[in-house]
């Protein structure tokens, strides 16, 4: 998913005296408190860390009344920052006649409205069942529990919320459009399978809406963008991170 | 004439012909009026504003507003609109429709029928679906819902009543899990959203509504949703109002009667018995009646809707213990969030007088978990040199006063912290050269503590031959002939009670003196370490003054009248007449003490003080009275006034 990808962050996060003792637990309480949160620093949403090193055991005390302890770190960011006109990919969990609900990664809504589902999709009720049918694909179909792929139409960063389209000709079912690429079924299976990891890595985690404190390493995703050349610093109340561009 | 009856029917047969046209036409209109036509001129209507057409959409506004006794044609036309709304929401602006989504926000499910009611739920969930602009709004008008307006509170008594209150809080909690299903995130906004309404209630509303709210909270907590939500936040958001109205009760409120009274005599078990014979169960202004003398009228209504939220608290743990929730489920989550809550907030109130009860149910609902787990944590603060003095103080407060009334705790396990606090005492006294109240509080505050715990539980830990040997060998001694001459500094009442209670169990030498203090309460170097909170006199865990609420508490707690006390005779049992053994004339306490074993040997430091032990004032019931013959008797009763935190003792 174009929307996911991986930072390096050098980063000062400012702890409480009172931390001396537990320093790497403040480190990432500290750094927990921005998960799920967008962050205009970071330009996206801190969805896992991964402290890769503090580079010294010496930190600069703050002059004031509170002496803070500015402990400079380095972490691996994954950040899923979706941008207008790219493409996500969710799971339907509702279908009406006049929209498409979709979660993305376990925690993202996203909703696509009449408008914005192409003519070629009609809305049906089939065995009690909404689905939106294609009519010219007669396989082509969405119905609650289907992966889809969509445009990124506006992203609502307080929320998370994505409003997204059906109207390229590229999105729609993922399965229905890889089995009609080159490597038709043989892509479908290996998306069946890696669905069912994907569930199965993220059960407790980031789809059950319960990613703990202790979870801070995520594989890196298939299509996930590494920025190795920049180094990002977020600031955020006691947490700063600077940009070195 | 035939001609004329010829024309009559044909006209009729027209006009019935023409009726008929017009009804199917009516009834062909009705049929094609489908739900699609609907949400199309719906959606016309919305989209006319931008072009300054506003009839349709202030026709549609206009249709919300219905809400008094519907008809059944009302009924349907406004499930029709709010249906047809529900499939437009895509097409509402949040600046040009303002109008339409306050209508649509202010709606109360408890104006409406069922029917209503599902179609309200259904444009909910599908406006905040549509956009993040109005998720929190949705999750307000839902929250809101949590309690009736004020013109439904007496119907609640009635079947009626109590079939809509169910009506509509199903369908509130169903929509915010709806809303969760198709928005994972939007759990998280509800915290500051339950607070900020509860807030916003809690001073002005009557009780049946705050505690409707509080049964949703608690409803919240228990759901699918709630771990989402934050089960922890929920429970401390009830805390917190607990707080809040424990606050504006002050000590003030309870009315004086003698200030000179003992911290032992202090107890309110009497009276409360007392009432209880009164007691019919159902009369709130009769029972509170019972405690006219106890509390001032001001503070009444703050008192009721605080006990029955202390009761709602006590039922919603019980509910946990039996669905395995307070402590079973993943790191204890109930409790935990109790503790953490109380550790947060309660422990750092002012004298706290009621909240902290609620983590007193909870541990008598599971001593062995609960219980151990909330005597270790008070322990660890106290001892924990990092934590501020006036916390530890506070938590040894609460620890010395736990140990002391929860019936439920086991001798061998009080007999345990008792050691840990001595150990502590004894390393710290090594390190202190001086009497010195104010720079050595923690450790006298330590000291009262065993002291205080020792006055409730000698007795019982010296029958146990096993316990009894951990006893002797506690470093009383070494404590309390220390430098710092803490039976100088804690409170008179304490020490007088300790002294007379150990010499009798041979813990101290008998020819060993003890400070005169007169019968007095408390004494300047008590006041200067308890400090300006007076944490000398704070004793959390004293008889709780709601009625309903000790009930609850009543079955796990320990009065003093009911504690042996290690200078009673067998015999004796705790009746008024024994009040006499209280004093047995010095002949008596030293024939008894000669034979000290264990405890302390003779030693220069008791010498110090005079022998007067025996003329003690501490007693349960009336014995300060028959001690003194020239004071005018006085009525069994509450003390007017139970000083904060001396409320221990009841009479």
């Amino acid at each position: 998913m174009d929307a996911l990808k991986v930072s390096e962050g050098k980063m000062v996060v400012y702890l409480h005296p009172s931390k001396t003792k537990v320093i790497s637990e403040s480190i990432k309480r500290e750094l927990s408190s921005h998960l799920f949160k967008f962050s205009d620093t970071f330009d996206g949403v801190l969805l896992a860390y991964e402290v890769v090193e503090v580079p010294s055991k010496l930190a600069k005390i703050l002059s004031g009344l509170d002496p803070y302890l500015a402990v400079r770190l380095k972490a691996n960011l994954l950040l899923f920052a979706p941008k207008p006109d790219t493409f996500l990919e969710g799971k339907v969990v509702k279908i009406a006649r006049e929209s498409i609900h979709v979660v993305i990664l376990g925690f993202s809504a996203a909703v696509i409205t009449e408008e914005d589902i192409r003519d070629e999709f009609k809305f049906k009720i089939k065995n009690g069942q909404e689905i939106f049918r294609s009519t010219s694909q007669k396989r082509h179909v969405i119905k609650v529990g289907t992966m889809v792929r969509f445009l990124v139409k506006s992203f609502d960063e307080e929320i998370l919320h994505v409003s997204g389209s059906l109207i390229p000709a590229s999105t729609g079912s993922i399965c229905w459009l890889s089995k009609n690429s080159e490597e038709a079924s043989r892509n479908c299976r290996k998306q069946r399978e890696s669905e069912g990891r994907r569930e199965e890595r993220s059960t407790g985690t980031v789809d059950g809406g319960a990613l703990s404190d202790e979870y801070h390493v995520l594989k890196k995703p298939r299509k996930q963008k590494v920025h190795e050349g920049n180094t990002t610093k977020l600031d955020s109340g006691r947490a700063e991170m600077v940009v070195n561009q | 004439m035939g001609a004329e009856i010829g024309n009559y029917n044909i006209n009729n047969r027209k006009m019935i012909k023409e009726e008929e046209q017009e009804y199917q036409q009516m009834e062909e209109f009705d049929v094609d009026f489908t739900d699609s036509e609907l949400v199309s001129h719906v959606r016309h209507a919305l989209k006319s504003v931008a072009l300054g057409d506003n009839d349709n959409y202030s026709q549609l506004v206009g249709l919300l507003h219905y809400n008094e006794r519907l008809k059944a044609d009302e009924v349907a036309l406004l499930v029709t609109s709010l249906k047809a709304i529900s499939g437009a929401v895509s097409y509402i602006d949040n600046v040009q429709h303002e109008s339409l989504l306050t209508s649509i926000f202010s709606m109360s499910m408890w104006n409406y029928g069922p029917d209503v009611m599902d179609a309200l739920v259904e444009l909910v969930t599908s406006l905040a679906a549509s956009s993040g602009k109005y998720v929190d709004a949705c999750l307000y008008m839902l929250v809101s819902n949590f309690s009736p307006p004020f013109r439904f509170i007496e119907s609640l008594k009635l079947p009626y009543g109590k079939a809509k209150k169910e009506q509509v809080l199903d369908r509130v909690h169903f929509a915010l899990e709806c809303i969760t299903d198709l928005i994972p995130l939007a759990p998280s906004r509800l915290l500051p959203i339950v607070t900020q309404r509860i807030h916003a209630i809690y001073q002005r509303t009557p009780e049946p509504v705050i505690l409707m709210f509080v049964e949703n909270i608690f409803k919240l907590e228990s759901s699918a949703i709630g771990e989402l939500v934050g089960n922890k936040r929920l429970i401390s958001i009830v805390i917190d109002l607990l707080i809040d109205f424990d606050v504006q009760v002050g000590w003030d409120d309870i009315l004086e009667e003698n200030p000179h009274k003992g911290v032992f005599d202090m107890e309110l078990e009497d009276e409360q018995i007392l009432a209880d014979v009164d007691d019919d169960g159902d009369d709130f202004a009769r029972e509170f009646g019972g405690y006219g003398r106890i509390w001032k009228n001001g503070v009444v209504e703050t008192l009721e809707k605080l006990d029955s939220i202390m009761v709602l608290t006590f039922e919603h743990l019980n509910c946990c213990k039996n669905s395995g929730r307070l402590v079973e489920v993943p790191s204890d989550i109930v409790f935990e969030s109790l503790l953490e809550s109380f550790s947060q907030t309660v422990m750092n109130v002012y004298k706290s007088k009621f909240a902290q009860f609620v983590i007193f149910y909870a541990c008598s609902l599971d001593p062995e978990n609960c219980g151990v787990r909330f005597a270790e944590f008070l322990a660890g603060k106290f001892i924990e040199s990092s934590v501020p003095p006036i916390i530890r103080m506070s938590a040894v407060a609460y620890l010395a006063s736990y140990l002391s009334r929860a019936k439920f705790l086991s001798a061998p396990f009080i007999t345990g912290m008792l050691e840990r606090l001595a150990d502590w005492c004894r390393k710290y006294c090594q390190q202190s050269v001086s009497l010195n109240p104010e720079a050595y509080k923690v450790f006298y505050a330590g000291c009262q503590a065993i002291m205080y715990v020792l006055c409730f539980n000698m007795r019982s830990i010296m029958e146990i031959p096993r316990l009894k040997s951990h006893l002797c060998f506690l470093p009383l001694r070494e404590i309390l002939k220390s430098p710092l001459e803490p039976l100088k500094v804690c409170l008179p009442s304490i020490v007088e009670e300790f002294v007379q209670q150990a010499k009798s169990a041979h813990l101290i030498d008998a020819k060993s003196g003890s400070p005169v203090f007169h019968d007095v309460l408390e004494s300047e170097l008590s006041k200067a370490f308890g400090g300006k909170e007076r944490l000398d006199m704070f004793f959390p865990f004293d008889p709780c003054l709601l009625r309903k609420s000790d009930s609850y508490i009543r079955p796990n707690f320990v009065y003093w009248s009911m504690v042996k006390k290690a200078y009673e005779d067998d015999l004796d049992g705790s009746s008024d007449d024994d009040v006499d053994v209280f004093y047995p004339d010095v002949n008596t306490a030293e024939s008894r003490d000669i034979e000290v074993e264990g405890g302390f040997e003779e030693d220069d430091f008791f010498d110090d003080f005079n022998n007067s032990l025996n003329k003690m004032s501490i007693t349960p019931k009336d014995s300060i009275l028959k001690k003194r013959p020239n004071e005018k008797r006085m009525p069994l009763q509450m003390p007017s006034r139970l000083r904060p935190s001396m409320s221990l003792e009841s009479l």
